[in-house]
């Protein structure tokens, strides 16, 4: 198990170092950059640009030296905890990102908890009730969160909740908790609001999940040791918890890695359409007006969290199932 | 077998003397005859018939890529023919009956007004105004196909009058046809997208799970990176690339091959999952004493075991290429304007107004609700299937 922990660990270093130079090649792919932007625009509004100001920032973020230096720059500083310098908000980015970031978590976590708690029951009924109306029904419903677009999903939801219930549901909090410091209000502001993001996005989510684990638990219930164990007299719902589920519950684990970049993609347009305090509106602006290293920094970050959660996975998936830890984790 | 001597008494000492046919436990009834020798594919088409969703779903994907090739037929207007008399019209209503009279298929014509309060187009019915719809007519020019100049289409507008089924947008123009122009687009981005995720999926995955080594551990990480960073930046900083020189076809292809880019790496874990438990099986070993060469153990023998669950994985990810080429086109980074899509269409519906005075703008959302609601439910019949010998 050591051996296999250790193993793992080791891996997880050339991951993140390949990670953070396709996400810093990507970023710099675009033929311009911040500075040109900057300073083609404030020229087509007849302004002059502070040129002295520009070249001290492009000498200070290393503009003028060879991208492979630079890439080595940006790293070193997230090896320290430096995140690098938003060139739109003329902040660090730790202080443009700040509370957003952990709205953002709660969003996300909430949605992946809420997807769980609807898919995991749905699921397992659709499975030990294959092709019944309530399977078609249920599967149906699941895949209609699947189809909408969640931008139009957003929309709809905040048209209709305003015309029907007078509700303002856009933001995750009430205005004047905006630049508030922590305090209760402001908790129980953001509980208040932050259930329609979630679920919203949550819709998605749940669909694919359902599908997961139907497929995957009804594979295990067509396996010999379930007849086995009907034919020994054993309760269907004992059978069904004991065993298959556990298998299945296998496949979900080792997903628990790749289900958060979804939640945060997802989350984008609709924190967009919703306006909520959140990173994704942060971040899609952030490339569109090419602030590279509030970009970059922040994709790290969540690339990270990916990988994080991957290891994390694995690791669950070794203690439960003897026979990956054995196997030396060969997924 | 013969029936026994009736047991009353002693038993005598009997023999039968029909001839003894050694097979007749083992023989089968014709049924399970037609069964055990059915070949996997038919075998495959029986289990998926069993999944009455998947048989309807493939019908009406059939029916909806069918119209791909004759949009121009189909379309009552021409996907940019501007009507510049009837902006914002909403939907004419099609009637059979005028005051209980049997007329045939005719829409009422509309008055138009400008609102000087609040300068909304206002649109009356007007119910004088019968306006009959005609059938194989001449209507708006186009080259079919890009070759053969015509103008005949199934439903056009009376002479004079109009046809906005599913009303008209910012422009004038139709929205039912620009749907069914957008349909070419939005249904063929997935297809060509998946082929391309298709081939790399293979490819890696196989060599990864038919080699191993520092190859598959290569692969490996390599899909992690790419499942690491979340879908929509990484489309977003690749569609931002693409120079705004190109014209609309190449970011057609641009935003195609991005999509399939990252699409990959489901299909490789997949394909290299199954890899790696078919090449221990014994016919595999069988095979290669025989003296087959890799490409034919690969391709000739292990190949054809898992085909089908990669074509049903490769149906269920059709979808989400469709939902992200309308949510890079949301974010007007996709396909733009004078390429009818979907998306496209989608991203005129993105604000308030458009849900509170010109709901029909949202229409085109229906195609795509049903094309992946269709592709999911076919591919969950084909994953059924693709294991018939369960």
């Amino acid at each position: 198990m050591l051996r296999y922990l250790i193993r793992r660990f080791m891996i997880m270093i050339p991951t993140l170092f390949f990670t953070s130079a396709i996400i810093f090649t990507v970023i710099n792919l675009s033929p311009t950059d911040y500075f040109s932007n900057y300073v083609a625009e404030l020229q087509a509004q007849g302004e002059k640009a502070d040129m002295s100001r520009v070249e001290f920032l492009k000498r200070e973020y290393g503009f003028d030296k060879p991208p492979v230096e630079r890439y080595f720059l940006w790293v070193g500083g997230l090896l320290h905890g430096d995140y690098g310098y938003s060139f739109e908000y003329q902040l660090p980015v730790k202080d443009v990102v700040g509370d957003r970031l952990y709205l953002t978590i709660l969003v996300s976590f909430s949605t992946i908890l809420f997807t769980w708690l609807i898919a995991f029951p749905i699921g397992i009924y659709s499975a030990t009730h294959q092709y019944s109306w309530a399977d078609y029904g249920l599967t149906t419903l699941g895949l209609l969160g699947l189809a909408i677009p969640h931008f139009l999903l957003a929309l709809l939801f905040m048209y209709f909740a305003n015309v029907w219930f007078g509700l303002s549901i856009g933001g995750l909090m009430d205005p004047q908790y905006l630049n508030a410091s922590m305090s209760w209000g402001k908790v129980r502001s953001v509980l208040a609001h932050v259930w329609i993001p979630v679920l919203i996005i949550g819709t998605a989510g749940t669909g694919a999940m359902i599908r997961t684990v139907r497929a995957n638990l009804l594979e295990e219930l067509q396996k010999q040791y379930v007849t086995t164990a009907r034919a020994k007299g054993l309760h269907p719902f004992r059978i069904l918890i004991k065993y298959p589920l556990r298998l299945a519950m296998n496949f979900f684990i080792s997903d628990i890695g790749s289900i958060l970049p979804s939640v945060v993609s997802g989350a984008e347009l609709v924190a967009i359409v919703l306006s909520l305090q959140t990173t994704g509106p942060l971040l899609i602006h952030a490339l569109q007006t090419q602030d590279m290293y509030l970009a970059g920094s922040f994709l790290m970050f969540l690339a990270t969290l990916t990988i994080v959660g991957v290891l994390i996975s694995d690791i669950a998936l070794a203690f439960l199932d003897p026979r990956i830890r054995l196997q030396g984790g060969a997924r | 077998m013969n029936a026994l001597p009736p047991s009353s008494g002693k038993l005598v000492h009997y023999v039968s003397d029909a001839p003894f046919d050694v097979q007749s436990v083992k023989r089968l009834t014709p049924e399970q005859e037609r069964v055990y020798l059915a070949s996997q594919w038919r075998l495959m088409w029986w289990k998926f018939k069993r999944h009455r969703l998947a048989v309807v779903a493939s019908l009406v994907l059939l029916v909806l890529y069918g119209t791909i090739p004759f949009s121009e037929f189909l379309a009552p207007y021409n996907g940019s023919t501007r009507n510049t008399d009837f902006i914002r019209s909403p939907p004419q209503k099609m009637h059979l009956f005028h005051d209980g009279q049997f007329v045939g298929p005719f829409v009422y014509g509309k008055d138009y007004r400008l609102n000087m309060t609040d300068l909304k187009r206002d649109y009356t019915v007007n119910h004088a105004n019968l306006q009959r719809i005609r059938f194989f007519c001449h209507g708006d020019p186009y080259q079919f196909w890009g070759l053969v100049p015509a103008d005949v289409h199934l439903m056009c507008p009376a002479d004079g009058g109009t046809l906005f089924l599913l009303g008209s947008d910012r422009l004038g123009r139709d929205v039912l046809s620009r749907m069914v122009y957008g349909a070419r687009i939005s249904l063929t981005v997935g297809l060509i997208g998946i082929s391309i995720s298709f081939l790399l999926g293979i490819t890696i995955g196989g060599l990864a799970g038919y080699y191993g080594g520092w190859f598959d551990l290569l692969s490996q990480r390599a899909i992690e990176i790419v499942h690491s960073i979340p879908h929509i930046p990484l489309w977003l900083a690749l569609a931002a690339v693409m120079p705004v020189t190109w014209s609309p076809m190449l970011v057609y292809f641009g935003i195609t091959v991005i999509l399939g880019l990252m699409d990959w790496t489901g299909l490789a874990r997949a394909v290299r999952a199954k890899l790696l438990s078919l090449r221990e099986e014994d016919y595999v070993l069988a095979a290669r004493l025989m003296g087959a060469g890799t490409p034919r153990v690969l391709f000739r023998h292990l190949l054809p075991g898992f085909i089908s669950h990669l074509i049903a994985s490769a149906t269920i990810t059709i979808p989400s290429m469709i939902l992200g080429e309308t949510a890079l086109s949301f974010l007007g980074l996709g396909l733009r304007p004078p390429v009818i899509s979907w998306g496209v269409m989608l991203n005129e519906a993105q604000n308030m107004n458009v849900v509170a005075l010109y709901p029909w703008l949202m229409l085109p959302v229906v195609p795509v609700i049903l094309v992946i609601l269709t592709f999911n439910f076919l591919g969950d019949g084909l994953r059924d299937a693709a294991d018939p010998y369960n």
